[in-house]
């Protein structure tokens, strides 16, 4: 790999847009009007080619006032069209950014000859050409595409911090914020003008498809790992930075480990985005697949542990020398037993309970320790409140209580669990007329 | 092993249907026979253990406050959400072999009323099924709709589009296109929703020539104060079958406390508390 | 010159002109049909996404054809690749609204600004390869007709014809289901598997569009078509109809606008002339068209107007409290909170249909057949009043504003209904449930 200046340029045109676009995207996601960023960066299409066309150059202020009006243009129409057709917004929009793309496509294919402005460059932009655009700032030589951006990212986030308050309401609760006088569609076409503006500012490093990549992924991949607004907006930019960084890394080192040349830039960042998505979508901390799943083992096996217990404390209740021993087979064999037919989750069970020291084997039968013990009778207690409490307020037949009480004692938490003792306070049995042991 | 917590059985009370060693099993003769019918939605419980047997030729009201899982039961009965267990019967065969003496009238909002068709083109789908795959809608197909609009007061409207109709004209298309399905047993979700007064009548008319048809009717109904007066079987629902029975008998206000006063409100924790946890 | 060549390409002189445009109507034809449904599912931006995700499936088709030393621009063999990662892209958005709590909208944005961004990479790898033909790749994003062989054409035509087959046959049941999928089911349809099906055929048709229209806008050539014909009928069948010449419309005419004008992008051209229709058909269109819409508004607000003014000037009749023009103005501003502004145009509007004359001392009085038409209006309005009294627990404040509502916009029909329901009062104009005082306001 060969580092060079324009490749420096090129990551700091790619981490401004990224950064930039993920800030904006992110409220598109919190809205759930994430294609609204779709569509907008189609359609922002035809008041470039104006603003080409009419001032003959590059003019950073022209395009984005184009970029500005048909963002709101698009906007407005989406509505109108929604309105009046009552077809589904997706239809709407489908009508508005196809034919504003069009009619964009058209007039740049007509005036090609006469502005410097490829469509190629409109789909997927051209950040390899960034840093070749260069202009003084301050006896600097910046790239224009890098200034550009610098002053958009500046509009935004001053927009966002003056306006974070209102943002927050109107994302979260349009209804509310309307109540409390947040005219939550002036904040709806305040995003849609931020929108257009971005989606402008990053055209040219990332093109119109990819911008939508910056603008939902990173919001998207931080719905997955956070509900607070400010983490949400922290770790939606970090994620867009670390994906324009290790973008233009994969698009120069990638393709010649199989012999081809390098490749796009930007699409490489848009597929680094979504492999980053992917990775969150499996191992996101609470909702990821991978998470959830290891939950439910857990859940599983506590409940195990606990069913174990139970029985053992239920075992002790009864007269004789061998109270409180049941062998294995005892446990798979037992009335009611959950482990009937689970010879191999039940052994898993039995070897995590000696490891944590709650039971012990002694002549081919388990027995509860000292600490084992003290947890099989809150469990007994549990279990037996809510046979109580079925029986008492719940109307429900004796011969179900058991079953019922025996899923709920699973899950009751310490609250409930005083809540049910409370409710029963000075109850000493249980329906059948089993005692009920004390909480300490 | 979670769903036997699902299986909580109804302390028998009063009048229990003593069942004679030879009389015939109620699931061979009942209308509607649900046993053990639980439905979850995302692992939190809407509906725990219903137990049914509706005999026929009734029209039962399903009443219970909102959250009750008065849809959701309906809705499962006809296998449009998954049940976690349980089994449903019609006159004594599973639902699947038994759609065809099945009529069903969804809740008007389940639509998109701006669809472009007419009232007569709505009544019409409920012959799609005698018509059968790939033939279109014939002649004789179209009076027999017609016929069931006229039913409903609707014949002039025929050819309106469905949502320059009122409400109480939309419920009504909905009615006559459950008619014409021919059912024994027809399913209603709310079809009293925001109607006029004389559609309410119409409705009720309708109701009561059914069942002198011998046709069993099943009404998911808000209003307490015509239960007495439209229903001769009521349902009392509050995620689990409080009473079920003739309205005179279960139409108590001992039922009805049941029903819409006390939940069991420790339950609902524990309920939130296995929603919570993952699948 | 230029119309010389329009000429040629719109009565199809030429033989390419020909297999291009059969190609690109057969293709209008059946995204009109298809997307009416695509519509009525709600699912429109969906095959915007799969046509996005087909860019990955384009590149690694033609990579893998060049690999294996065939000839890379083998139109069945790309389209392929196509249909396999547009079918995965909507499989990816399908599984991220089910595995995460992102709503729907955001899973289409992901599938299709990442599947085209991979796309993009391939596509980079490719154009920087030495001899590979990659110019043809990039006809897929902005779509190119010229290119268009016979035999194109007749996978399009064949593709087109099983498509419109299927939705005939299908016709009522995709109806069904479309309309409502809780009936549909409870009657024992296989809701799922029409829906798969129909889902199939989107597919089918954004991948054989790719080639004539491109990446970005074949979403177009299924959604305008059907939003169009929305605007001139209210009925499902006529609506599959008029979408499917619509689309065949615009597939011609933009086809020829691009085949006779330099620089002049084929997808591009058909979409504008679809949107050209669209645009007319929302002005004009028959039902809900902005025109219509308004034009019925502005009715009903003159008639409201009208019938007012008829029964204000019969309620100053009654009370026979004008006695002179200063007064009669007085108490009609009064009556209904006019502006004289408002009042003069109702003025205007009853003198035009010569309800109402001026006498030669300034007042305002009923012609004969005003005098009839108020005595109506007002004897509507009354009859209203009692029904909602009686009938409806109204409470007697609220009769006048209620009445003052329904009466403008019910038929005869309604009013014969009304007097059936009110038998009392015959035919004689009802006495004000209200006191009128002597500014003829109702008390």
């Amino acid at each position: 790999m060969i580092w060079t200046m324009l490749d420096t340029w090129i990551v700091v045109a790619a981490v401004l847009a990224g950064a930039t676009c993920a800030l904006v995207g992110s409220f598109l996601v919190l809205k759930k009007v994430s294609m609204m960023g779709d569509a907008i960066s189609h359609s922002v299409l035809p008041g470039i080619a104006v603003a080409f066309i009419v001032t003959g150059t590059r003019s950073g202020t022209a395009m984005f006032v184009g970029a500005a009006v048909v963002g709101v243009l698009t906007a407005v129409l989406v509505h109108a069209i929604n309105y009046y057709s009552r077809l589904e917004e997706g239809a709407s929009m489908g009508v508005v950014f196809t034919v504003l793309f069009a009619i964009g496509l058209i007039l740049i294919e007509q005036a090609a000859r006469h502005v410097d402005i490829h469509p190629e460059h409109v789909l997927f932009g051209a950040v390899e050409l960034v840093p070749l655009h260069l202009v003084q700032v301050f006896g600097f030589a910046v790239p224009r595409g890098v200034l550009m951006l610098l002053v958009v990212f500046a509009i935004d986030l001053s927009v966002i911090a003056l306006f974070f308050k209102e943002l927050r309401l109107a994302t979260f609760d349009p209804e509310l914020a309307t109540t409390l006088g947040i005219h939550a569609t002036y904040i709806h076409y305040m995003l849609m003008v931020l929108v257009a503006l971005t989606t402008v500012a990053a055209f040219e490093v990332v093109g119109s498809i990819l911008v939508i990549a910056m603008l939902i992924v990173p919001g998207a991949t931080a719905w997955l790992l956070t509900r607070r607004l400010l983490p949400f907006l922290v770790v939606s930019v970090g994620v867009a930075v670390a994906a324009a960084v290790l973008g233009h890394i994969a698009a120069i080192t990638v393709p010649p480990l199989f012999g081809y040349v390098d490749t796009s830039t930007a699409g490489s960042m848009a597929t680094v985005l979504g492999c980053i998505f992917f990775v969150a979508m499996f191992c996101a901390p609470e909702q990821g697949i991978i998470a959830r799943g290891f939950d439910v083992v857990r859940l599983r096996l506590s409940i195990g542990t606990q069913d174990v217990l139970g029985l053992l404390a239920r075992a002790a209740e009864r007269p004789g020398t061998d109270a409180g021993r049941l062998s294995a087979s005892d446990l798979r064999t037992l009335r009611r037993s959950p482990f009937a037919a689970r010879r191999v989750k039940l052994a898993a069970i039995l070897g995590l309970l000696r490891m944590k020291g709650l039971i012990a084997l002694r002549n081919g039968s388990y027995e509860m320790t000292v600490r084992g013990k003290e947890q099989g009778r809150q469990i007994l207690r549990s279990h037996r409140l809510w046979e109580r409490y079925f029986y008492d307020d719940g109307n429900v037949d004796m011969s179900e209580l058991h079953p019922a009480a025996d899923v709920l004692e699973h899950y009751t938490s310490a609250r409930l669990g005083d809540d049910l003792s409370e409710r029963f306070a000075g109850e000493y049995s249980d329906p059948q007329g089993r005692p009920i042991p004390d909480k300490e | 092993m979670k769903n036997s917590i699902l299986s909580l059985q109804k302390k028998t009370r009063g009048a229990a249907p003593v069942q004679e060693p030879f009389a015939p099993d109620p699931a061979d003769t009942s209308a509607l026979h649900v046993r053990d019918l639980t439905v979850a939605y995302y692992r939190k419980p809407v509906l725990w253990d219903v137990d049914l047997d509706v005999p026929h030729a009734v029209v039962a009201g399903i009443v219970g406050p909102n959250g009750a899982g008065k849809s959701t039961l309906i809705k499962a009965i006809l296998d449009l959400v998954p049940h976690t267990s349980g089994t449903v019967k019609i006159f004594g065969q599973p639902y699947r072999r038994q759609r065809r003496r099945v009529g069903y009238v969804p809740q008007r909002e389940s639509v998109d009323w701006e669809y472009p068709i007419t009232a007569l083109e709505l009544v019409a789908m409920g012959l799609y099924r005698k018509i059968g795959w790939f033939r279109p809608v014939g002649q004789a197909y179209r009076k027999q709709a017609l016929e069931a609009l006229a039913d409903v007061g609707m014949a002039d409207l025929a050819h309106r589009q469905i949502s320059r109709l009122s409400g109480g004209q939309q419920q009504r298309i909905f009615l006559a296109r459950a008619l014409v399905q021919d059912a024994e047993v027809y399913f209603m979700d709310e079809p009293f929703a925001g109607v006029d007064a004389s559609t309410e009548k119409a409705i009720i008319e309708i109701l009561q020539r059914l069942r002198a048809d011998g046709k069993t009717v099943f009404v998911v109904h808000h209003d307490l104060e015509t239960v007495r007066q439209y229903f001769d079987y009521l349902i009392m629902l509050n995620m689990r079958i409080v009473a079920a029975g003739p309205v005179s008998d279960v139409f108590t206000s001992e039922n009805l406390r049941r029903t819409y006063g006390g939940r069991l409100t420790l339950l609902d924790r524990a309920v939130d508390a296995i929603g919570r946890t993952p699948e | 010159m230029m119309v010389d060549r329009l000429l040629r390409v719109l009565t199809l002189a030429d033989y390419n002109t020909r297999v291009v445009m059969f190609g690109t109507v057969m293709l209008g034809v059946t995204g009109g049909v298809v997307g009416v449904f695509l519509l009525l599912r709600r699912r429109a931006l969906l095959a915007d996404a799969v046509s996005h995700a087909a860019l990955p499936g384009v590149a690694t088709a033609f990579m893998l054809v060049m690999a294996f030393g065939g000839d890379p621009r083998s139109l069945p063999l790309l389209l392929l690749g196509a249909l396999v990662s547009g079918l995965l892209g909507m499989v990816c958005v399908l599984m991220i609204s089910r595995y995460t709590r992102l709503s729907q909208d955001a899973a289409l944005g992901i599938v299709l600004s990442v599947f085209f961004g991979f796309g993009i990479v391939l596509l980079g790898i490719i154009q920087r390869m030495r001899g590979a033909p990659a110019a043809g790749l990039n006809h897929f994003i902005y779509g190119r007709t010229a290119s268009m062989i016979r035999s194109d054409a007749l996978l399009i035509g064949v593709a087109a014809i099983v498509v419109l087959v299927i939705t005939v046959l299908l016709f009522k049941e995709f109806r069904l289901f479309t309309f409502d999928p809780g009936f549909a089911s409870g009657d024992g349809w296989p809701v799922h598997r029409l829906d798969a099906l129909l889902m199939t055929l989107v597919v089918s048709v954004t991948v054989i569009g790719l080639q004539a229209v491109g990446i970005i806008l074949v979403i177009a050539i299924l959604v305008l078509p059907p939003a169009t014909a929305r605007f001139w009928t209210d009925r499902l069948a006529p609506m599959v109809v008029l979408s499917g010449v619509l689309g065949a419309i615009g597939a011609y005419a933009g086809t020829a606008l691009s085949a006779s004008m330099p620089r002049m992008p084929a997808g591009a051209a058909i979409v504008v002339s679809h949107g050209s229709l669209f645009v007319l058909s929302m002005l004009f269109g028959r039902v809900r068209g902005v025109l219509h819409e308004l034009s019925a508004q502005r009715r009903l607000s003159r008639r409201t107007l009208k019938q007012n003014l008829l029964r204000a000037l019969y309620e100053c009749e009654e009370t026979g409290d004008i006695a002179t023009p200063e007064t009669q103005t007085l108490h009609l501003l009064r009556a209904r909170g006019w502006s004289p502004r408002e009042l003069r145009m109702a003025i205007r509007l009853l003198r035009r249909e010569k309800s109402i004359y001026q006498s030669t001392d300034g007042r305002w009085l009923f012609s004969e057949a005003g005098r009839v038409r108020a005595a109506r209006v007002t004897r509507n309005h009354r009859l209203w009043e009692v029904y909602l009294l009686e009938h409806a627990d109204t409470a007697p404040a609220h009769v006048d504003q209620g009445a003052d509502y329904i009466e403008h916009v019910l038929g005869d029909e309604l009013i014969s209904e009304l007097e059936r329901a009110i038998p009392r009062f015959g035919k004689v104009v009802p006495a004000s449930v209200h006191v009128i005082d002597s500014a003829g306001r109702p008390t």
